[in-house]
């Protein structure tokens, strides 16, 4: 995947909560077997609202969504991140996510921003009050960087931060430890269910 | 130092490498499931980095998803859902996969088949790429759902990466009373904590009332652990885990042997988690959701909330929005509510007692005119024991129709999709927006209540038939 080390961009404000991975890709999306092409349908449901924000021109091509509590709740569907990314999304900031949907997320090159409700309500707030504003995000520091300057620290997990920052594979890194999984299933694995006999 | 719970023992068990500095922890997977939807990407990247499927023997695929659930004969009519069938097919003969495709009369819902077949068992590690694997959860097994990168990393090291979840233990004690049942505990839980409220916590179900619980009735309650947030659900095996298993095809040759090591896995007394919950299962009536998501939840006797009900701002904004797009303003007494449609099944409730309750309520009844009533089995063999029980002719004589076995109207991915503006009862597990179909209306209820809102034609408190009760558990 593509390291993820600093984004600078729109901030596309998204002022819900309880997003759940239904509204960001709906199921008729889902019979693609591809691995890409789903951004076109993102929030497809939603996008005939009026004043949407996805489809003002002011948050076009914007790489930061900002959004409430507990995005991405639900299904476990990866297509969520995939058509976020796909649309041009390279973080989302919100005060909680649901667990599958940020991992699933850290493991596209996607970054979950984990802010308190005060500082996700200012930044949410400077995206609807002047469309185009624009946010960095540094994940080498640790911070979101508001348009007038002011600085929100970030925690993530180290491991998964320095993941994020060399792109690196994660099956590949767990195939280092290949002797490791060899030992186990050697001195530790249960006996079955095996499932072959069923084909 | 204070003893271990259930899952840190499970835990504990599958640590093929502990977290340090340079990594997260490598847990080993015991069972990996498999289906259409989830897949087909995870296949490719194994195939693009020329890997292997490192265990096959302990993956297990189905179809589910996106199968039609009628006319099966002449095959699948859409050409994307086809394409994505025949991709598992594929998948499958390739990498040596078993696989439960569409015309094997083991084929069903994930989440069913595991546990049918016995291959879910007390201990296990458990994942598959879908949220509703924490079902497999109720037998005492870590299960968990998982995207399609993970599903790539399963299949390739047949491990996982993983840090630490809390713990949260969920104690609901008391007698229920008649006619509720598991999905009524459940409900009641989700409402009572959130729809996040046990986020980035895996949850231990505990007291009287889920001891209480038949495993099918487990199940349920799993099932919806990711409703309200939580990483995986799990019950403590017992008596009814061991007799449930005993004597199913995929269960251990030495049974006795590995009930003597099941027994070792229930929470130390003295184990402590990081959050407790105590819900009363007594003051329970069934229970109905109004809204747009699982926690959006009252029972039978109430009324739908208005925003007012709510300091929370966002929570006011939220329940706005979810009455508009339910069509209600607010204030309505749930038994009000007319549906349209009733939807019978679902890896929450497609199990065969499920149907048994629903039968007892439709024996003798006929579905309200005008009203669309279908039961879909959650698995082909779920589906031939109710027939041989004569399930599917109390069904059909009520005027429902009998389908075979998948997702269906759950997710509708499928042909069985609601219109906009259609209102369903149903039992499946997520009544979000256009989760049965754009524009279309979910009211999330037990077997036992959506029968009777066939029967009705609205949503109404089941207690209030004529049945024996004390089969609609």
């Amino acid at each position: 995947m593509d390291p993820f080390i600093r984004v600078e961009g729109v901030v596309c404000p998204l002022d819900r909560s309880d997003v759940d991975t239904d509204q960001i890709i709906p199921k008729q999306f889902l019979k693609r077997i591809e691995r890409t092409g789903f951004g076109e349908f993102l929030f497809w449901d939603w996008r005939g609202e009026e004043g949407f924000p996805l489809e003002q021109p002011a948050y076009a091509g914007a790489p930061i969504l900002v959004a409430g509590r507990n995005f991405g709740c639900g299904s476990s569907r990866e297509h969520a991140p995939w058509a976020l990314e796909d649309h041009g999304f390279r973080a989302v900031i919100a005060p909680s996510f649901a667990d599958i949907f940020r991992t699933n997320c850290t493991k596209i090159g996607m970054l979950p921003v984990e802010l308190p409700e005060d500082q996700v309500r200012i930044l949410m707030d400077q995206a609807v009050g002047e469309p185009g504003t624009t946010a960095v995000i540094d994940l080498e520091r640790q911070v979101v960087i508001a348009a007038d300057g002011r600085e929100f620290a970030f925690t993530i997990d180290p491991v998964i931060r320095e993941r994020l920052l060399n792109g690196w594979d994660d099956i590949a890194l767990t195939l280092t430890h290949e002797a490791e999984i060899s030992a186990f299933e050697r001195d530790h694995e249960r006996e079955g269910p095996v499932t072959t006999p069923f084909a | 130092m204070s003893g271990r719970t259930l899952f840190q023992k499970v835990w504990d068990d599958h640590v093929v490498r502990a977290a340090d500095a340079s990594g997260p922890a490598i847990l080993f997977v015991d069972l990996h499931l498999v289906h259409e939807v989830t897949s087909p990407q995870a296949f490719d990247g194994l195939r693009l980095a020329g890997r292997k499927v490192r265990r096959p023997d302990r993956t297990l695929a189905t179809v589910d998803h996106n199968v039609p659930t009628i006319g099966r004969e002449a095959g699948i009519a859409d050409p994307l859902s086809r394409a994505q069938i025949e991709a598992l097919e594929r998948n499958c003969a390739e990498f040596g996969i078993p696989l439960f495709s569409l015309r094997s009369s083991r084929q069903g819902i994930v989440h069913i088949i595991g546990p049918e077949l016995g291959v879910t068992q007390p201990g296990m590690t458990i994942v598959c790429g879908d949220s509703h694997t924490s079902t497999h959860g109720a037998f005492g097994a870590l299960a968990f759902g998982i995207g399609t990168s993970e599903v790539e990393h399963v299949l390739a090291t047949q491990t996982l990466t993983q840090g630490p979840p809390h713990t949260m233990r969920i104690t609901i004690d008391g007698e229920v009373g008649t006619g509720v049942g598991a999905k009524d505990l459940i409900l009641g839980t989700i409402g009572q904590i959130g729809v996040a409220g046990a986020q980035g916590h895996v949850i231990e179900y505990a007291g009287s009332a889920i001891r209480a619980l038949s495993m099918e009735g487990r199940m349920t309650v799993c099932n919806m652990s990711i409703e309200g947030g939580g990483r995986a659900g799990m019950i403590a095996p017992d008596e009814t885990t061991f007799a449930w298993l005993e004597g199913r095809p995929g269960a251990p040759k030495d049974f006795s042997a590995a009930v003597e090591r099941w027994r070792e896995l229930p929470s130390d007394w003295d184990a402590r988690f990081d959050r407790e919950v105590v819900v009363d299962a007594a003051s329970l009536a069934p229970q109905v959701t109004w809204g747009t998501n699982p926690g959006m939840v009252a029972p039978i006797t109430g009324r739908v909330p208005v925003p007012d009900d709510y300091e929370d701002a966002a929570d006011r904004e939220g329940v706005q929005r979810a009455l508009e797009y339910m069509g209600l303003t607010g204030g309505e007494a749930i038994e009000d509510i007319a549906v349209d449609t009733v939807f019978i099944g679902s890896c929450t409730n497609g199990r065969l007692p499920d149907l048994r309750a629903a039968a007892a309520v439709v024996r003798g009844r006929k579905v309200k005119e005008g009203m669309r009533a279908m039961v879909v089995p959650g698995s082909m063999q779920v589906k031939a024991e109710a027939e041989a029980e004569g399930l599917d002719q109390v069904f059909r004589a009520a005027g429902f129709e009998w389908r075979d076995a998948g997702c269906s109207m759950c997710l509708a991915m499928n042909d069985d999709i609601l219109q906009p503006g259609e209102r369903c009862a149903s039992t499946s597990n997520r009544n979000f927006e256009g989760r049965q179909g754009k524009g279309g209306r979910t009211h999330l209820v037990s077997p036992p209540m959506a029968a009777a809102a066939a029967i009705a034609g609205h949503l109404v408190d089941v207690r209030s038939f004529d049945t024996d009760l004390a089969e609609v558990r």
